[in-house]
């Protein structure tokens, strides 16, 4: 069975969760993994990556006529690829950029569409059904796709990137579309690389350390703490509206959707608006000075206290272990 | 200049949302409410034709709020109605219930078809997500089934002399684009503030036109929606468990040690 995974890249370089997505491709039964990249020409270290994760062919596609990164050209990419390669699923970060060429590729296609999965599984009748939290983390549930062609995307780590097991290089398929009406329709005037901080993005995180209302301005303990675990600083929806810190930082269900292995909330109170963006967190750690919060119902790990003392010296005790 | 605002009646994200037994999410209790995202499509789509001045004898500038969804949807219209919006159009038929979102943007792509038809539509608006489902699949979908350019995510919006400018975010970049119109547009909900319906534009909405159509007045086949028309659905839902293992204490700085001990059994300190 043929897999198609869209490889998410910036500066040259896979993102974390094409990786990620890789691993999980060629963990299911059966699985050829055909790897999607659009684009320059991918360099060396990308085949080898794609191949060290279990990717059989990496596919180079060129777009023309349009600008390869909207919507619309990577759909006429996918396309050109799915006209060789006969897969029942492709598989793409559930990213906005993710979600949407989903939604026009199943337009095209009459594919069935799962966003936001946690995982994945392909049944005896070669049925796949996705995972995932929904309501606000309330509810799991389990999508079944029934037609021949599948899109599923993947929330950020929901698996582990992985080297495979038997890994062999990436064989090369150069491919060249016209880009279609659709993206020929676009122009783009301007686009330009948003700052970037030494931290990992936000999304793709497997740490993060978001700062609530309780911070009262001040992000200094979050920020630490966050360095001191290797993870990113996140905000509620209060912090970046009051200009504590850019709105690039808002996790929350209309923000930026996280699913770190470690969610961290320093005075974040828990509302369902910013549950909904955090919901999918594996371990769920939360300070606040209100033992009312909401966060406490559903954080692993919850101290009711100050946390301009219990995070200064969260951040001390971590480092003095480690040495 | 007319304006589409795709709108979706919601469960109150404060209420108990639930799944029912068929997998559907249980939607029609009471606190149903307009998605609060489209409240900023609407606003978005009010800013847009309120910066362009009618030309003298020309015809006025229309916002159509546009649904689909049961009898109670027709709130989320009138909420539209209320800010500002001048008509309004409800797709019914009960053979929509349990569509995915790709088969609800068939149904939305014909109802803009059909307006589009009496009288030509320039921009169509929605909301960035809708909180129920938050899938997002929606106007990229509706974009790629008009055959209209896709201007997603916007932060800012112009239309001028026949060309739709946005300036939106990605998770990496800021980019302006630009596309002719007609084209399908989102909007996050960062940059437009939704107006309060006041007292009089609620009760200018109750005389306000609502044109109900079912999926045989847009030339639907019943098929292509539905369960039957959708390729995803859900086969179990459930409710997450309660946690019995959750560690809950009070204090300072002398609760920190007990804290690193479980990060570092999880591998994190």
């Amino acid at each position: 069975m043929n897999v198609l995974v869209l490889l998410d890249h910036g500066d040259g370089r896979l993102r974390p969760t094409a990786l990620e997505l890789l691993t999980l491709a060629r963990d299911l039964p059966d699985a050829r993994v055909h790897a999607v990249w659009i684009g320059p020409a991918p360099a060396e270290e990308v085949r080898a990556q794609v191949g060290a994760h279990g990717g059989h062919a990496l596919h180079h596609v060129l777009v023309d006529g349009a600008d390869d990164r909207l919507t619309a050209s990577v759909v006429d990419a996918l396309e050109a690829v799915r006209a060789e390669v006969d897969a029942p699923l492709l598989l793409v970060a559930s990213t906005f950029e993710g979600k949407e060429v989903a939604a026009r590729l199943a337009v095209r296609t009459g594919a069935g569409v799962v966003t936001g999965a946690g995982g994945l599984e392909r049944d005896a009748d070669g049925r796949f059904t996705a995972v995932k939290t929904v309501l606000a983390g309330t509810w799991t549930t389990r999508c079944a796709l029934t037609g021949p062609f599948g899109v599923v995307a993947l929330a950020p780590n929901s698996v582990q990137a992985a080297p495979a097991a038997q890994a062999a290089p990436a064989e090369v398929v150069e491919h060249r579309v016209a880009a279609s009406a659709a993206a020929r329709a676009v122009t783009v005037h301007s686009r330009e690389a948003r700052p970037t901080s030494d931290r990992p993005a936000l999304a793709e995180a497997e740490v993060v350390v978001v700062g609530g209302r309780g911070v009262e301005g001040d992000f200094s303990a979050v920020e630490e703490l966050a360095d001191v675990l290797g993870g990113a600083v996140g905000a509620t929806r209060v912090a970046t509206d009051e200009g504590w810190i850019g709105h690039e930082a808002q996790v929350g269900q209309t923000g930026v959707t996280i699913s770190p292995r470690l969610y961290v909330g320093a005075g974040v109170s828990g509302a369902v608006h910013h549950r909904g963006g955090m919901a999918a967190s594996v371990t769920v750690v939360a300070v606040n000075s209100d033992p009312d919060a909401p966060i406490f119902e559903f954080a692993d790990y919850g101290i009711v206290g100050d946390l301009n003392e219990v995070l200064p010296a969260l951040s001390e005790q971590i480092r003095s272990r480690r040495g | 200049m007319r304006v589409v605002v795709c709108v979706k009646h919601v469960p109150d994200i404060q209420s108990a949302r639930s799944f029912r037994e068929d997998g559907l999410l249980a939607r029609g209790g009471e606190d149903d409410t307009l998605n609060e995202l489209d409240e900023d499509a609407l606003e978005a789509g009010l800013r847009l034709v309120e910066a362009h001045p009618v030309a003298e004898g020309a015809e006025p500038h229309e916002v159509v709020a546009l649904t689909v969804g049961p009898a109670a949807a027709v709130e989320a219209l009138r909420r539209g109605l209320a800010m500002g919006a001048t008509s309004a159009v409800h797709v019914r038929d009960d053979a929509i219930a349990g569509s995915d979102a790709i088969a609800t943007a068939r149904v939305l792509a014909a109802a803009v078809r059909r307006v589009h038809a009496e009288r030509p539509v320039d921009v169509v608006v929605a909301g960035m997500a809708g909180l129920d489902g938050l899938t997002s699949l929606v106007p990229a979908a509706l974009a790629a089934l008009l055959d209209w350019p896709q201007l997603t995510l916007a932060d800012r919006i112009t239309v001028e002399d026949g060309t739709v400018r946005v300036r939106r975010e990605t998770s990496t970049d800021v980019e302006e684009l630009s596309a002719p119109a007609p084209a399908v547009l989102s909007v996050t909900d960062q940059a437009f503030r939704a107006r309060f319906p006041d007292f009089k534009g609620i009760l200018a909405a109750r005389k306000k036109p609502v044109e109900v159509l079912s999926l045989a007045d847009l030339g639907v086949d019943p098929a292509t929606v539905g369960l039957d028309g959708s390729a995803a659905r859900v086969v179990e839902a459930s409710p997450r468990p309660e946690r019995s293992d959750r560690v809950l204490v009070t204090g300072g700085a002398e609760t920190v040690p007990a804290l690193v001990d479980y990060l570092a059994q999880k591998g994190f300190a």
